[in-house]
């Protein structure tokens, strides 16, 4: 049966996850949207015109807010003619891994590569075509020397003293940017952090080595995330914390000499703290560039928080083997990259769905939990969270199918089945749906 | 008048459940031949709601060609509201089963017009050709739907205040906060019931067992709404054996004596069920 438009497609038995839990439930879909079998059955007397028998585990889908390229290609290693071919072949393969959204990443580069790079890069609705994209994520260049990891040294930026000019200078149009990373120690910053803020681009605090106070200070400012928490910061002392002690508030704590520690005390016991509030943090669950040991702190500390991304490379969907990307000859092995005949890694491979499974693993959470890790929380951090990230009656149809082992069995994005695993019990997604 | 006494809740829940299965497969549904159901809601009806379900999902009883029409819901409560009665038909019985969403009847507690939504209502079911058989659960009141004590016996569907009694029962449903819960409701009147060409009234609970009394052993009185059956040419109540419990003696001995009588009101006739199963698996297979 072909599905007409506007028609209601209900997926009867599965097993969904909505409101924070995981019920025994049937999916409703129609135009794209996920709706309220209710209103349909009351107001407009209408039933299903297409039932499929699901059984399965349905979560809403992953979104990954930091990934630079994947399956050959490497974002910020693209020219203005290579770049949509690049985009295009990321997000129709990403779909595969169960990754319905993501904000492509482009690393410190010269203000030349942004110009030519940022204007094509546009959101767009995901579809047969691919996941969506939500806007740009630009990791630097306004980051610390100290903390630049395999950022290029001398396309780093000391100071944004120049303000909002100085970053249009550098990026050119920031319409299509959803968050940038940023070190809150430079000069300058915490005003680019307001304007920034202000326009609606998030804020993510990143390859610094501000301590907490400064770290507090960008909060209170208006940054609300911290990249690849753990990577690229100092590491957490007792009496310095450094940025990871955020993790110990939900919120931004008030200056001091405003009854900062009674606020602070406050806030960690406060079980509620508001969505806007929440300072979120990137964790790179690969198994590799992050121990569990950490990931569990971290997650334990302020598990509403978390946010799952692969960080992903271009090494990211390549087969077991060597590979030469952009002239360097590297070796992938089942879940990382080194530089052939090293060992030194060179980025992480994982893919979204793996780094579900392992974050489950490592922190022990509730299978609810380690999915909302992966669609919930990055949906709030950029707002989106009514339409993305959730299985709630009004929002997208962007789901993933999973299996016991939560393997990925089909992604469905605005209600249409954009991939599935070749396998019997899939078959009768794409017959019917 | 038949009383069916069965030993507990389960109980009542599947003889209630096979009886609706037997009347509904007896009639011989199509789309010319609809079947009109009346329909309680509450947690003594849930047992048998489910046990129907189960009977849906086994491929025994199709509701493609019935008609439901609900006895009463709130004034004012929010359609999605948990304890709407829409929530609670929706939740426990129209979503698994097949029927047509047009076939489903409900009051509309919020429709700007309660005169007309009941007025209406009542042509529904007069266009339906009346009901077949009204299922009903009574309050320890006696009341049915909401025809609270001293509602006349033959009353239409109208808009009622509820009595203290039932607005404070149902304060644990709205956080036990007596001002949240709705203080009017729509209900069918027990003239609209009494119009049904059988009625069944299911009973559970020694807490019920003092309104089983008064509707079957007292006289016909409007502060006991549900004993007016006593009137009507096809009623049965089913009950559990802790609803007896203020019956005489004799009363039970005589209906239990009758129980053989009783099941076979819902015994599967064995020379009809190939033929039946063949109509019903034609019914499913259209279904899509």
């Amino acid at each position: 049966m072909k599905k007409q438009k506007g028609a209601v497609v209900r997926m009867r038995d599965c097993r969904i996850l909505r409101e924070g839990r995981i019920i025994k439930e049937d999916l409703w879909i129609r135009n794209g949207h996920i709706i309220d079998p209710e209103v349909l059955f009351f107001e407009e007397r209408r039933s299903a015109d297409i039932s499929v028998d699901c059984l399965f585990l349905i979560a809403p889908g992953f979104i990954d807010i930091q990934i630079n390229g994947g399956f050959g290609v490497d974002f910020s290693s693209c020219t203005e003619d290579s770049i949509e071919e690049a985009i295009a072949l990321v997000r129709k393969r990403l779909v595969a891994y169960g990754v319905t959204a993501f904000c492509p990443t482009i690393i410190t580069s010269s203000p030349a590569l942004y110009h030519q790079l940022l204007p094509h890069i546009k959101r767009s609705e995901g579809g047969l075509h691919g996941a969506e994209i939500l806007g740009i994520h630009l990791e630097g260049p306004f980051i610390s020397k100290d903390k630049k990891g395999a950022h290029r040294l001398e396309l780093v930026r000391q100071d944004l003293d120049g303000g909002m000019s100085e970053l249009e200078e550098t990026y050119g149009s920031l319409k299509e940017t959803a968050i940038i990373t940023i070190a809150p120690e430079l000069r300058g910053c915490m005003e680019a952090i307001r304007y920034l803020s202000q326009r609606g681009i998030v804020v993510s605090l990143g390859h610094s080595g501000a301590d907490i106070v400064l770290a507090q200070e960008a909060v209170r400012n208006g940054a609300r995330c911290m990249t690849h928490l753990f990577n690229a910061m100092p590491p957490f002392h007792h009496r310095d914390p450094g940025m990871i002690g955020l993790i110990a508030q939900a919120k931004a704590a008030p200056a001091l000499g405003q009854g900062c520690l009674k606020a602070l005390a406050s806030d960690l016991t406060s079980a509620s703290a508001a969505q806007e509030d929440v300072v979120y943090f990137g964790l790179i669950a690969d198994g590799v560039h992050t121990h569990t040991a950490s990931l569990k702190i971290a997650y334990r500390a302020h598990p509403k928080g978390a946010i799952l991304v692969t960080d992903a490379i271009s090494a990211m969907g390549m087969p077991v083997g060597r590979h030469n990307l952009a002239g360097v000859e590297i070796e992938v092995t089942g879940d990382t990259a080194h530089i052939a005949g090293t060992n030194t890694l060179c980025g992480s491979v994982a893919t979204m769905d793996r780094c579900v499974r392992s974050f489950l693993t490592a922190t022990q959470c509730s299978l609810v939990e380690a999915l909302e890790v992966a669609s919930l929380h990055p949906a709030q951090l950029l707002g989106l969270d009514r339409r993305k990230g959730t299985l709630a009656f009004g929002a997208d149809a962007d789901f993933v199918v999973l299996d016991q082992d939560l393997e990925v069995l089909a992604t469905f994005i605005a209600g249409q089945c954009v991939w599935r695993r070749d396998e019997e019990r899939t078959r009768h997604f794409v017959s019917t749906l | 008048m038949r009383l069916v006494i069965v030993d507990d809740y389960d109980a009542v829940s599947e003889w209630a459940a096979r009886y609706v299965r037997r009347r509904i497969l007896d009639y011989k549904t199509s789309a010319e031949r609809v079947f009109t159901l009346g329909l309680p809601t509450g947690s003594t009806p849930l047992g048998m709601y489910k046990k129907l379900v189960e009977f849906h999902r086994a491929g025994t009883l199709s509701f493609k060609y019935v008609k439901t029409f609900n006895m009463d819901e709130y004034v004012g409560l929010a359609r999605n509201h948990p304890e709407s009665y829409h929530s609670f038909m929706w939740n426990n019985f129209f979503k698994h089963i097949d029927i047509d969403p047009k076939n489903a009847h409900l009051l509309d507690g919020n429709a700007k017009d309660l005169v007309k939504e009941c007025d209406q209502f009542e042509n529904a079911i007069k266009a339906a050709g009346g009901i077949e058989l009204f299922i009903g659960g009574i309050g320890p009141d006696g009341h049915i739907a909401f025809n609270e004590p001293g509602s006349s016996l033959v009353s239409r569907t109208r808009v009622k205040t509820l009595a203290k009694e039932t607005i404070d029962a149902n304060a644990r449903f709205f956080n036990n906060d007596v001002s949240q819960v709705p203080h009017m409701a729509l209900t069918v009147g027990v003239g609209t019931v009494m119009d049904a060409r059988e009625v069944m009234i299911v009973i559970t609970g020694s807490h019920k067992a003092f309104a089983l009394y008064k509707a079957i052993e007292e006289g016909v009185n409007h502060m006991w709404t549900v004993s007016a059956f006593q009137m009507h040419p096809r009623a049965m109540f089913v009950c559990d054996e802790d609803a007896t419990l203020e019956l005489k003696v004799k009363t039970v001995k005589y209906f239990k004596g009758l129980v053989h009588v009783h099941n076979k009101l819902v015994e599967d006739h064995t020379e009809n069920t190939t033929e039946e199963r063949s109509s019903l698996a034609t019914q499913l297979s259209t279904e899509g």
